[in-house]
């Protein structure tokens, strides 16, 4: 089972956890709903489409309201450091959460001592916390966009909004920031970077570049990383191997966001309704056929 | 130089200190206070002995400590701690890159973008960054106007939303 931690952008969301489903275009958990607009909202409904497709189990949701001050990140990270050794789940994916390093520490540490740990999946607000603390290598997937990716490749930043200028200067020459992020210990076993091409890559270099289909309107999209992150953890949560779920959720992701046929004013939930169609299409593409490249 | 230019460019160096905030909400409203009062403050990150993971700190002349405490109090802002700096300190970012769709032009400003329908100037879309009220920051200005939306200055208490304020801010001058 995957579970995914993170924030409703409402600050009387209480702090909640339950299995995940989707009831007219809202996320629902125990009763209580979120729009699918962007944010762990639209991961999760990402997540869900993906699970019922494979006929997996709903992802579980741990989610509290937070619009910025902390408060709700906060009380969720307590939540966690007491709870997750009763948890059973296969893959964990964190989210939209307060960037904070001591909290981040204690997390980790107790989902590290759980009788079997899951496979770890940062993204947003936890990865900047994951990095900042030095123990990126203990994730098995981080999924930065380009932006992102320089953060990591920055050694001295905490935070994207320090990312010194001639780091950023090279945002489009990925391979070199992703180079330069493993050699300074501050990327995960497996980095998917959402981009054009999207790059899946490890320590050993880059695994494969998705480049098709191309729907230049989706970098403007808020929520469109958001899905990628959702898709590749259902993928990974279902027991695929974690390069191989990133490869398919990146092509998952730009089908569906393709047959949305989007401009910059699309919202995100017109392309979550495309994910199942797409996902059946590249399972039956694979092996690879078209838009990815092994490098 | 003159004596009176190395004592000033001396006095640049050590005299300067920061005022750390309890979050970076509290760090807007103190910029935009001091701003308004005529004080030579900048928006900065903090040394890492203070960092905690979404920091800004104001870096302000040590000399006018009580002028500026005292400026801060009156508005019911008060910081957690005031330190000399000692160190260099963390740049925010200030480079922009935009990108023209025909009908929508979007800024990005480090991790975080904002697009807007030219004609209109209507938000359409507001995308990246990882600090959770960027999903706050889209549902309250996605879909109004430019210059009718809260501006990420007022609503945003994070990294992010100050680099959406600065997207925000370019867009502004751009449309």
């Amino acid at each position: 089972m995957l579970a995914v931690v993170g924030t409703v952008p409402e600050p009387d969301f209480p702090l909640i956890t339950g299995k995940v489903v989707l009831v007219d275009g809202d996320v629902c958990i125990e009763g209580e709903r979120a729009p699918i607009n962007r944010g762990t909202p639209a991961l999760l409904a990402a997540a869900v489409k993906v699970c019922e497709a494979l006929g997996q189990p709903a992802p579980m949701g741990c989610l509290v309201g937070d619009t910025g001050l902390g408060k709700g990140s906060r009380r969720l990270y307590k939540y966690l450091t007491q709870e997750v050794g009763r948890w059973d789940v296969k893959a964990m994916a964190f989210h939209y959460l307060q960037p904070d390093v001591d909290w981040h520490n204690r997390v980790l540490f107790a989902v590290q001592d759980m009788a079997e740990p899951p496979l770890l999946i940062a993204d947003a607000g936890f990865m900047y916390a994951a990095k900042m603390s030095g123990l990126s290598c203990d994730y098995a997937l981080f999924t930065p966009d380009v932006g992102e990716l320089a953060f990591l490749a920055d050694e001295e930043a905490p935070h994207p909004f320090y990312t010194r200028g001639f780091i950023l200067h090279e945002d489009m020459k990925v391979p070199g920031l992703i180079e330069r992020a493993y050699a300074h210990q501050n990327a995960a076993a497996c980095l998917l970077v959402k981009g054009q091409p999207d790059y899946v890559a490890g320590r050993d270099g880059i695994h494969a570049a998705i480049d098709m289909p191309v729907a230049e309107a989706m970098e403007a999209i808020g929520g469109t990383g958001d899905t990628v992150t959702g898709i590749v953890a259902a993928l990974v949560a279902s027991g695929m191997d974690v390069r191989e779920a990133a490869v398919l959720a990146a092509r998952v992701n730009r089908l569906a966001g393709y047959a949305a046929r989007p401009t910059p004013a699309t919202q995100v939930m017109d392309i979550v309704a495309h994910i199942p169609a797409a996902l059946s299409q590249v399972l039956a593409d694979i092996p690879l056929s078209a838009g990815g490249r092994h490098g | 130089m003159s004596l009176l230019k190395l004592f000033k460019k001396k006095g640049d160096l050590q005299g300067r200190g920061i005022l750390v905030f309890e979050n970076t909400s509290e760090v807007i409203r103190g910029e935009r206070v001091l701003q308004d009062a005529g004080w030579k403050i900048r928006v900065m990150g903090p040394p890492p002995e203070i960092r905690t993971g979404c920091d800004l700190i104001i870096e302000f002349p040590l000399m006018e400590e009580l002028n500026i405490l005292r400026s801060l109090q009156g508005a019911g802002i008060e910081p957690l701690q005031v330190v000399p700096v000692n160190s260099p300190l963390l740049q925010p970012v200030d480079i922009f890159q935009t990108k023209d769709f025909g009908q929508h032009l979007m800024v990005r400003a480090a991790n975080m973008k904002l697009t807007v329908d030219k004609t209109t100037h209507t938000v359409v879309n507001i995308s990246g960054g990882g600090c959770p009220d960027v999903p706050y920051l889209a549902q309250e200005m996605v879909g109004k106007l430019l210059d009718e939306a809260p501006s990420p200055r007022e609503i945003g208490h994070t990294l992010c939303g100050y680099a959406l304020q600065l997207a925000y801010e370019e867009m502004t001058r751009r449309c």
